[in-house]
């Protein structure tokens, strides 16, 4: 893999809804291990973007490629098995099963790792998400919050090379939020790229060295944080629509 | 940040050693059937093991894929007709039967394709379509004679005992080994990525489970094994009406049967199994009012004991005698934890 060409590029996103467009021509280029961050008031497409660029939803238009291979065409599992991860803003955990058994899907199928091998990814992601003490907790008698870590913990199982990551800081206290912080700043020291979604903005900027703001399908703002929080159409979109 | 973690993965307990060498135990036991058993008992155990394959392939497909069929029939009825349709070509009664499994199973191959686009209720139903459309099509073939039905005359050229005695060990051929690859398929990676689909497709999708190709390979499965049952069923009976085995009877017996063994237990599909038989060997004289009884008994379960009867039993107990899943031993974490800290 080039370390220094873009490892995700995504042109001319097109998604809609019935009559609804929700993504109007979205392009982006991410460099492998960078950090995003992607803000937006409600219904901007955050979300729909990240399910376009996992495999979850085809787009109406436009072309995705990972790793200089196109995979427009391919299903989210197999983007998964190629190195790109998601979380889900609202969780989906397999609630008959155990948080490890969640988790070890991941590894075993996700990452194709071998059984020992897997093993040891699981306990490795259990392990920075904090929940290794509930390991065997069946995951439908966890909590908002742990269901937002297991969301991560089997993400990151996968063995991504980038992770994709839907509002997973929403409703955290400061001490947590500063772990979580802390997870994520591991994650990039390993070499993982993060793409970010948060609208708890000032948790975002100790992680994110980029900034991308959309409104109404649109990436409106992309650059250097603090430049994109002083943009003038983010301030605007922010007073027009919900404030974050 | 964790390197050198120390942990142990447990799958297996005292317990679910002593079970699994208990059952290998009764299996090799039951071996000696037809040296000690009555024609009566060999006969109903016969159909005791047919039970438990039925129960324990409509587990495999509703309690651990989350694909609930009401048209199993459709395997199970196929099964038994390509047998006869074997049969009368000359090929070997038994070898027959064998060989009809393995044509459903291959025909499940290219069903599983339509079928497994439908979602929930669609494809319960759709498999009942399935199931009648599958009747419609064997009454085609001369050799059935319609609903007037026929029966595997080849079978009659052996004397009685031996049959008794070769269907009698057949089935329970069947039973172990279909039992024992379906543990060690649900044991496998690929046994808890199915379970992941059941839970949420989305998400299994979404850390690389592939889907569609996981679903099928526990439908083919539960095809095959029907269509076991199906032969084996035949052989006891020796005739063949297409009415009495596409009847969507068969699918209510083994929907009772999980549900109230314990649906996606291991354990509860061959309990329920088990009490089905009991029940109807002692009530199945009583008719209209043993299949009210038999309803009513699922409708009470699904309400009061939704996990059946060994569900109860282990989340009271804990206790996992065929364990599929997966437990961290916790303990040897914290030893280490309190050593470094
Ligand atoms: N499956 C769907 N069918 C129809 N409309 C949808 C669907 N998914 C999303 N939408 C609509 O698309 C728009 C964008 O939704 P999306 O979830 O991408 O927004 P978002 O930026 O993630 O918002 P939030 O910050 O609230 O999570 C919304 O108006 C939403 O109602
Ligand atoms: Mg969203």
């Amino acid at each position: 893999m080039d370390a220094q060409g873009p490892i995700l590029v995504a042109a001319g996103l097109h998604k809609r809804f019935g009559a609804l467009v929700v993504l109007d021509g979205v392009d982006l280029a991410i460099a492998a291990g960078e950090a995003i961050g992607i803000v937006g008031p409600n219904g901007a497409g955050k979300t729909t973007l990240l399910s376009v660029l996992s495999g979850a939803q085809q787009p109406n238009g436009g072309s995705i490629s990972f790793k200089g291979g196109d995979v427009t065409a391919l299903s989210a599992p197999v983007r998964c098995r190629l190195g790109l991860a998601r979380t889900h803003q609202i969780p989906r955990p397999f609630s008959c099963m155990t948080v490890f058994e969640n988790v070890y899907v991941a590894a075993s199928q996700g990452g194709g790792f071998s059984r020992d091998e897997s093993y040891s990814r699981v306990t490795d992601s259990l392990a920075l998400c904090g929940m290794l003490d509930i390991a065997n907790r069946p995951a439908e008698a966890l909590g908002l919050l742990d269901r937002k870590r297991l969301e991560l913990a089997r993400a990151l199982a996968t063995g991504p090379s980038l992770l994709l990551l839907d509002e997973i800081g929403g409703g955290l206290t400061d001490a947590e939020a500063s772990e979580l912080v802390e997870t994520i700043r591991e994650l990039r020291r390993r070499g993982i790229g993060i793409v970010w979604i948060e609208h708890i903005v000032h948790v975002l900027l100790q992680v994110a060295e980029r900034l991308i703001c959309m409104n109404a399908g649109k990436i409106i703002a992309d650059g250097e944080p603090a430049s994109v929080m002083a943009n003038r159409e983010v301030v605007e979109a922010y007073l027009g629509g919900s404030a974050p | 940040m964790n390197a050198g973690l120390d942990f142990r993965v447990e799958r297996w307990t005292l317990a679910s050693r002593s079970a699994v060498a208990g059952v290998v135990a009764i299996a090799l036991a039951l071996i000696a059937g037809p040296f000690v058993l009555g024609p009566g008992a060999m006969d109903r155990l016969t159909i005791l093991f047919v039970y438990v394959i039925l129960a324990a392939m409509w587990n495999a497909l509703a309690g651990y894929a989350g694909l609930v069929s009401v048209g199993q029939q459709v395997f199970l009825g196929l099964g038994a007709y390509f047998t006869i349709r074997l049969a009368d070509w000359g090929l070997n009664p038994f070898v027959s039967m064998v060989a009809a499994a393995a044509i459903v199973g291959i025909i499940a191959v290219p069903l599983s394709f339509p079928m497994l686009r439908l979602k929930n209720g669609e494809f319960a139903i759709g498999m009942w379509v399935l199931a009648e459309l599958a009747h419609l099509l064997v009454n085609l073939d001369q050799l059935v004679k319609g609903e007037t039905g026929t029966s595997l005359i080849s079978l009659n050229a052996f004397d009685a005992p031996l049959r008794r005695a070769t269907i009698y060990w057949l089935a329970l051929a069947a039973m172990v080994a279909l039992l024992g690859a379906l543990f060690v398929l649900l044991r496998s990676r690929v046994g808890a990525a199915i379970q992941a689909i059941r839970d949420n497709e989305e998400a299994a999708a979404s850390v690389g489970v592939r889907v569609l190709t996981t679903k099928r390979m526990i439908f083919v499965f539960a095809a095959f094994g029907a269509a076991m049952a199906g032969a084996l069923w035949l052989a006891t009976a020796l005739t063949f009406q297409p009415k009495a085995y596409f009847s969507v009877n068969w699918t209510a017996y083994m929907i009772f049967m999980v549900l109230v063994g314990g649906i996606g237990t291991f354990e509860g599909a061959i309990l329920g199994a088990v009490l089905f038989f009991l029940i109807e060997t002692w009530f199945g004289a009583a008719g209209v009012w043993y299949l009210i009884g038999l309803g009513a008994t699922a409708l009470l379960f699904a309400l009061v004991l939704p996990k059946g009867i060994w569900g109860a039993i282990e989340s009271r107990t804990g206790l996992r005698l065929l364990p599929v899943g997966y437990r961290l031993d916790i303990r040897s974490l914290l030893t280490k934890k309190n050593g470094t800290t």
